[in-house]
């Protein structure tokens, strides 16, 4: 499995020496690198299913600090690297019309996906930061390049708190390392140093929030619409869908993995908040309820759906905070389901609606009639956003209701809270619906005719299957959950164990 | 007087001279007639050859070092076997730069031979410092470095800046080396010897008889004068102009060589501090102290050096990270953002001297950290050489549409910049945690993780200004888009150079043990 | 539980049947109709193969069991009884006459043809599913397409109808959903049988109350709320009216024919087995509600003037009696007679649901053809004396609406007179005010013959024209379907009554 890293960083660097003046090389480069990343992580996630960990490499990087080049991979990582697999397929697919300096495109974007990729399957502290780090750069090209509104603002911004916070990650790490010994960087070996309680105490926080700030956990989050919104699609996609969960995937690694002990209860509470753990559950709550609220007023298509992830993640870091089995499990399970659903949303919104009409505002957006003139992408629309609301028989309703019962077993005013998250959530989607979409208005005479003049652009085959990818993906999943949570129960089980310490 | 210990223990610096030499009698005497591009690549060739025997001249000479009676003149093997070949190699690599600057129209210099011997003789002058164990040598070379230095500044006689810078650097140059002598003075006076071990001991005795005030004034003297060397706030002000001033590979060889050859010295005084505990473990009674075994890296002492000499090298390396990175942001020109930078990056250093260990750790982070950055800079200031020859100017906006006009070029930039900017799998990225986990190491209290996340903090600051340099190369639409043409010489280095950074930097270890075999296992 | 399972899992064929016709009918364009015909005529043969092939005594049958989410209590569970398969025979001959009547859909056939069969797939899912998520899942499932259908091809006033449509729904599946969140929390399970069985011992009530306190009251406001509005109750029936007259006249057919009977079968499946004793408690105020449904739904019928308008406040009342015999029977009894009186009730209340559903979208379909007769009109002034241009029409229409009045002969006498011979000794005071609305029922459905049928013939009605051969071809079996349920209705009641029995031996109030 690890050869999808080296393959996605093979991939960019070829992609960066190819002819700018030949875009479909690099497009079809891109599509093969990227099906060729998805099929090794399908394979893998197939081969390791049953197993538990699973090592694939182990050499010593820099003997005299004991860092070690370890890639490892368990249910968690297996089921992120699936989901990344298919992130990036589509979003090659999604990226099928980028004219501008293609190669470089792809080499960026394929930067990213090793990173991401290297990431999720790190087994050593300071190869997963390293990792962390090297995503951060592309992203900021890709999005300053390609991207459209105030994109050199939005670039710079998600730079900048996705360096804070990987420098508040790197503060932690150091830390960690010189209090276990300096012995080893391993996360196995750092996990089983027997870290005292009162670093942990610091260090948690300090660790966790670096991680969320790319999680995108209130109040840290706002980078998160600006930067969607100012990204050209492929990258909103992956951003919300990928590199949000990398954010995720390091809250659950590195901060509840080894410093388990920052959440005990502090021994004195303050409005019923009496350790981290009520403290970053509660800051996820208000994540969920205020993107939500907010997604609701806007005016701008993107910036609903940059919202509605801010929302979504919420739910991550809260089934993270509930530190029972179906609690983590749901968040893993929607850190999958929210990516292909973003994707999928962004992919719609972005691709299909935006590339044609150029326009995001819902007021311009009405009068245009779309539910006629892109069909696909009005039904295309509600079947991501009713996978998005939550309803049973998508993905994203298994692992909502997981999430809920394991917030209920903590704490019963999370999940309450968390409730009216959702159907808010309902609410926007809907609204977006309506106005996007489904307005009520008639068209008159005069606008009839000029729309059948104008006829949108027709819907190419990689907008298809891109769609098709992803759709298929959060319906098998909705239908047959066993399917990923296989993988996640045992996995998420030994981590939840191992940090009994 | 072991002359011939003397000599052998020079030998890499008498290379150089030789070397020097032979580039002024070869210009001067056979090539007067011939074309400026050659006889730039003669002398340029001559020093490289220079610096190749130099360093052989290193490994060949032993670890000895060398003594007049007693005391320690000269140190070898460690860390100024490792700043050595450093600087050598920083060396060839400037000269490999100047072959360049060779055509007619394009060269700042028609005096190519002076040139070439000046550097190597300052190079000379940072060989001596690296190895300096007693005050006066260490005058003495840090003298012949600077002066080297200031001349390399003047070098272009038809710029306007280069002279004001060279003036600049000058006059601060000699009031901080009255400073240091100042404070050098002092300490002869307190301890009775110039030899940086005995120094250490004699102060620790005199302020045991009550001299402290004085120590701190000669401590403080003394934190001026290398402080104006490795451009630490408030002992910064030359590093703008002359990084702006200077021509490009004299900037390069400022940048580099002359920091390596500081942070050398720095290590030196350090080291001197921290053995104390085991020389007077050795010389035994007739001093009261708490025994402490040989290896303590924490010597306990409220009086003498060793508590005031951390101190003041906390401070000036918190407000160097401070007010190099704050004022980077401002910038609009590339190389006062890289004069400032510098000042970020020596705060760094300084931090790990700071917290200095009794172990090799802190030394071999320290190296590797101004190794690796001077390499950094040489190809930093190298690439703004090309655009500055080709456009005119160094301002931001001379890089717009890098990526078109030569993608080479800025591939090179984007590898240099993220290294500096400590972006991974660079070498950047390694320099600085090699030397901020070597700094947790040696003390884990709360001061050290406070300072070490202030350092990556701005750190993260620091991305910002290099990103704004990246992003006119690589994002913002170009006014003028005819290809820039660099020496296909220069363009290779500098692809070496940042194919050095990423090699490097993703396998930390190759640079890591080679450093480390110059220390005897402890 | 009781129940046995037999090898070929027809209950899931039957669920995806419909959504394999979709996909079919969304490519399919100006075939659509074809398309959805065949799939409606297959559904209805599994139907009846399925009512057939009951048990005897009244159990589940048709059993399917397969693990599905272990750790959250979910599980594959499909069965039928009686109840169930009645239900899905409903929605399968619905569904076929609503595509039937539904020819005239030129805009967009594909889509729409594709929607009703998704609504279809919804119903047989929910009809059939013995596990909350299933059960949810497809409830949740056959909103969408409702909505589209009402949105995209309704009146003029579609958009604010159709969004208080989801609205309204959505809300009542969110009290549901959070009713049996909290019962899975408290018990683990969200099998409907097992949790009939805790509910049944008591011990569903002892948990609640150990992990969540004294909220199961709340927790049967919740999913009665949820039930409440789809059936609907009174005054939860707002969005009723609205939905009925702007949705184009097929949906409406299948909106009332079978959507509605989701809701009540909802209260007989889940509400009264799990809820028993707490609707026991809340017997009174219910009982006034169902009561005010259905006199309020005959009132106000008589006070409108638009044909789709008075028969969808005549649904209403209809479903009010059921709704009254649902909360009749919600009382811990003692005595045969006395139970004798809830089997009768739940008989009435099960055939009542499905005379309503054929009679109510024979209605609506006539309704449609007058409509397109005569250019979208459709207020109860505008017509007259249409017998004489079309008299075959009349008489077949004639036929509908008594039945729908409950005459003696056809279907709904039947079942109106189980009802109230169910509920008289249960709940006599009820018994008598709905006794009201069997009145005015009269009056509003004898009105609009009149109106409608009689008279004399206005000018540019005198070439009204009469049914063709295809369109009676296609009422004839609705209508011989009607007279057969009125004369023999041992028919359905001898299949439906051991599920009574058994239903009733497991609830506990």
């Amino acid at each position: 499995m690890a050869w999808a890293i080296y393959i996605s960083f093979g991939g960019a660097l070829i992609s960066a020496l190819l002819p700018k003046a030949k875009p479909e090389v690099a497009r079809l480069w891109a599509l093969a690198v990227a099906v060729a990343g998805l099929a090794i992580a399908i394979a893998g996630f197939a081969a390791g299913m049953g197993q538990g960990r699973q090592v694939f490499v182990d050499a010593l990087w820099v003997p005299s600090m004991g860092v070690h080049y370890l890639l490892a991979a368990d249910g968690i990582s297996r089921v992120l690297v699936l989901l990344t697999g298919i992130a990036s397929v589509a979003g090659v697919l999604f990226s099928w019309n980028i004219e501008l300096r293609t190669n470089q495109f792809f080499a960026f974007y394929f930067a990213l996906i090793g990173g991401v990729y290297g990431v999720f399957l790190s087994g050593d502290l300071f190869l997963l930061f390293v990792f962390y780090e090297i995503a951060i750069v592309p992203k900021y090209f890709l999005i300053s390049i390609w991207g459209s509104t105030r994109r050199e603002y939005g670039a710079m911004k998600l730079a900048l708190y996705s360096f804070v916070g990987s420098a508040m990650v790197l503060i932690g790490l150091l830390a960690a390392y010189s209090t276990a010994g300096s012995h080893s960087t391993a996360l196995g070996d750092l996990a089983h140093a027997g870290l005292p309680v009162s670093f942990q105490m610091w260090c948690f926080p300090l660790v966790f929030v670096g991680f969320a700030i790319l999680a995108g956990m209130w109040p840290f989050h706002t980078w998160a619409p600006t930067g969607h919104v100012a990204a050209p699609t492929a990258a909103s996609m992956l951003l919300a869908g990928v590199v949000m969960k990398l954010g995720a995937y390091g809250c659950l690694r590195v901060g509840i993995g080894l410093f388990p002990h920052g959440l005990d209860p502090w021994g004195f509470s303050f409005i019923g908040i009496g350790s981290w753990r009520d403290v970053f559950a509660w800051l996820a709550v208000i994540g969920i309820v205020y993107g939500a609220l907010v997604a609701l007023a806007q005016t701008d298509f993107k910036f609903v759906i940059g919202y509605s992830s801010v929302s979504h993640m919420g739910f991550v870091l809260l089934g993270l905070m509930t530190l029972n089995q179906i609690g983590v499990d749901g968040a893993v399970l929607q850190m999958f389901s929210h990516g292909v659903i973003a994707g999928l949303l962004f992919a719609i919104v972005g691709r299909i609606v935006y590339d044609r009409t150029h326009t995001r505002q819902f007021a311009e957006l009405g009068p245009m009639h779309l539910s006629r003139r892109l069909p696909f992408a009005a039904w295309a629309f509600v079947f991501a956003g009713v996978a998005s609301m939550g309803l049973p028989g998508f993905s994203g309703f298994v692992a909502e209701l997981q999430v809920l019962v394991g917030a209920w077993q903590a704490n019963p005013w999370w999940a309450a809270v968390s409730g009216i998250g959702i159907i808010v959530g309902v609410a926007y989607i809907w609204r977006a619906l309506q106005k996007a979409f489904f307005t009520d208005s008639l068209p008159t005479p005069h606008e009839f005719e000029s729309e059948r003049e104008h006829k949108f652009a027709p819907i190419t085959w990689p907008e298809y299957a891109g769609v098709a990818l992803l759709g298929i993906s959060t319906l098998v999943v909705g239908v047959y959950p066993r399917i990923l949570l296989d993988s996640i129960e045992p996995a998420v089980k030994a981590l939840l164990a191992g940090g009994a310490q | 007087m072991n002359y011939a210990a003397l000599f052998r223990a020079t030998l890499p610096e008498t290379a150089l001279e030789i070397a020097a030499l032979l580039v002024l009698v070869v210009d001067l005497g056979f090539l007067r007639k011939v074309a400026l591009q050659i006889r730039t690549a003669v002398a340029a060739v001559i020093g490289i050859a220079g610096c190749i025997a130099a360093v052989w001249a290193v490994y060949a000479a032993g670890w000895t070092g060398f003594s007049a009676g007693s005391d320690l003149l000269l140190a070898a093997g460690g860390s100024a076997a490792v700043a050595q070949v450093a600087i050598l190699v920083l060396t060839a690599v400037t000269l490999l730069q100047v072959v360049d600057s060779g055509s007619a129209e394009s060269s700042f210099t028609r005096n190519a031979g002076e040139y070439v011997s000046v550097v190597l003789m300052a190079a000379a002058g940072g060989l001596i410092i690296s190895a300096a164990q007693d005050l006066l040598v260490i005058f003495v070379g840090l003298e012949l470095l600077s002066l080297g230095l200031y001349i390399l500044t003047a070098f272009n006689k038809q710029s306007g800046k280069s002279a004001e810078a060279a003036i600049k650097y000058y006059l601060f140059g000699a009031m901080s080396a009255a400073f240091l002598l100042f404070g050098f003075s002092y300490l002869y006076g307190l301890s009775g010897s110039t030899s940086l071990p005995e120094i250490v001991l004699g102060t620790y005795l005199a302020s045991a008889r009550g001299g402290t005030p004085l120590l701190l004034i000669a401590l403080v003297m003394i934190a001026a004068g290398l402080g104006f060397k490795i451009a630490a706030f408030p002992f910064h002000l030359w590093a703008p102009d002359t990084y702006e001033g200077a021509p490009a590979p004299a900037a390069a060889f400022i940048a580099s060589v002359s920091k390596v050859a500081s942070f050398a010295l720095l290590i030196s005084i350090s080291y001197a501090i921290l053995r104390w505990p085991a020389m007077l473990h050795l010389k035994g009674g007739g001093v009261t102290f708490t025994a402490s075994p040989a290896g303590t890296p924490q010597p306990p002492a409220t009086v003498g050096f060793v508590p005031t000499w951390p101190m003041i090298l906390m401070d000036l390396s918190v407000l160097s990270m401070i007010f190099g990175n704050l004022a980077a942001l401002a910038q609009s020109s590339v190389r006062r953002l890289l004069a400032y930078s510098a000042i970020a990056h020596a705060g760094y250093i300084l931090l790990g001297l700071a917290f200095f260990s009794w172990t090799n750790v802190s030394a071999q982070a320290i190296l590797y950290y101004s190794v690796t950055y001077g390499l950094t800079a040489i190809g930093a200031f190298g690439v703004v050489g090309v655009v500055e020859h080709a456009t005119g100017s160094d301002k931001l906006d001379a890089f717009l549409g890098l990526h078109k006009r030569n993608p080479l070029l800025a591939a090179v930039l984007l590898v240099l910049f993220l290294s500096l900017a400590g972006i991974p799998p660079l070498i950047g990225f390694w320099a600085k945690f090699n030397l901020f986990a070597a700094v947790l190491r040696t003390s884990g209290g709360a001061l050290p993780f406070t300072l070490v996340a202030l350092a990556i903090a701005f750190s993260a600051v620091s991305l910002y200004y290099y990103l704004q340099v990246l992003k006119r190369a690589y994002v913002m639409p170009s006014t003028d888009e005819s290809p820039i043409r660099a020496h296909p010489a220069t363009l290779g280095v500098l692809i070496a150079i940042a194919a050095a950074v990423v090699v490097f930097g993703c396998f930390p270890a190759l640079l890591q043990n080679w450093i480390a075999g110059f220390y005897p296992s402890m | 539980m009781n129940e046995f399972a037999t090898g070929f899992p027809i209950l899931t064929v039957l669920t995806v049947l419909p959504l394999i016709g979709a996909s079919i009918a969304f490519f399919a364009g100006k075939h659509a109709r074809g398309v959805a015909l065949v799939t409606s005529l297959g559904c209805l043969v599994l139907s009846l193969v399925i009512w057939i092939s009951l048990p005897a005594n009244g159990i589940l049958g048709l059993v399917e069991l397969h693990s599905w989410a272990p750790s959250l209590g979910i599980e594959y569970h499909l069965g039928v009884d009686g109840l169930g398969a009645l239900m899905l025979l409903l929605s399968a001959i619905v569904t076929l006459m609503s595509v039937d009547a539904s020819h005239r859909v030129h805009h967009m056939p594909g889509l729409f043809y594709g929607l009703i069969l998704i609504l279809e797939s919804g119903l047989f899912g929910s009809f059939t599913a013995l596990n909350f998520f299933h059960w949810f899942l497809f409830w949740e499932l056959s909103l969408i397409p409702a909505f589209f259908l009402i949105k995209l091809w309704g009146g003029p006033r579609r958009g604010p109808a159709a969004t208080q449509f989801f609205v309204y729904t959505m809300a009542g599946s969110v009290a549901l959903l959070i009713s049996f969140l909290a019962i899975f929390l408290s018990t683990g399970s969200m099998d409907f049988g097992d949790l009939t069985a805790m509910a049944a011992s008591g011990a569903l009530s002892q948990m609640v109350s150990a992990h969540l306190g004294a909220v199961m009251p709340w927790l049967a406001i919740g999913v009665l709320a949820g039930f409440a509005v789809k059936v609907p109750l009174v005054p939860f029936h707002t969005w009723l009216p609205a939905a009925y007259a702007e949705a184009p006249s097929p949906v409406t057919m299948l909106l009332t024919g079978a959507m509605s009977k989701m809701g009540v079968y909802g209260l007989l499946r889940i509400a009264l087995p799990i809820f028993g004793v707490q609707i026991a408690a809340m017997r009174t105020p219910l009982l006034v509600l169902a009561v005010i449904t259905v006199v309020m739904g005959a009132w106000a019928a008589a006070a409108q003037k638009d044909l789709k308008r008075i028969f969808a406040y005549s649904s209403v009342n209809h479903l009010g009696y059921c709704l009254l015999g649902i909360f009749a029977l919600a009382v811990p009894t003692y005595g045969a007679a006395a139970q004798a009186s809830q089997a009768a009730a739940l008989n009435g209340v099960i055939l009542q649901m499905f005379n309503h559903g054929i009679t109510a979208a024979a209605i609506f379909w006539f309704i449609a053809m007058i409509q397109f007769r005569t250019g979208g009109l459709r207020g109860i002034d505008d017509f007259g004396g249409l017998r004489k241009p079309a008299p075959v029409f009349a008489g077949l229409m004639g036929i509908v609406l008594f039945s729908s009045l409950g005459l003696p002969g056809l279907n709904s006498f039947v079942s109106e007179f189980l009802i109230f011979r169910g509920v008289f000794p249960l709940a006599w005071v009820a018994a008598t005010i709905s006794v009201l609305g069997l009145l005015v029922t009269a009056i509003v459905i004898l009105t609009v013959i009149q109106k409608v049928f009689t008279g004399p013939v206005p000018e540019h009605w005198a070439n009204f024209p009469d049914l063709h051969h295809s369109e009676r071809l296609a009422l004839a079996p609705v209508i011989a379907l009607m007279f057969v349920v009125g004369l023999a209705p041992r028919l359905i009641l001898d299949t439906i009554n051991p599920t009574v029995v058994n239903l009733l031996a497991h609830w506990r109030f």
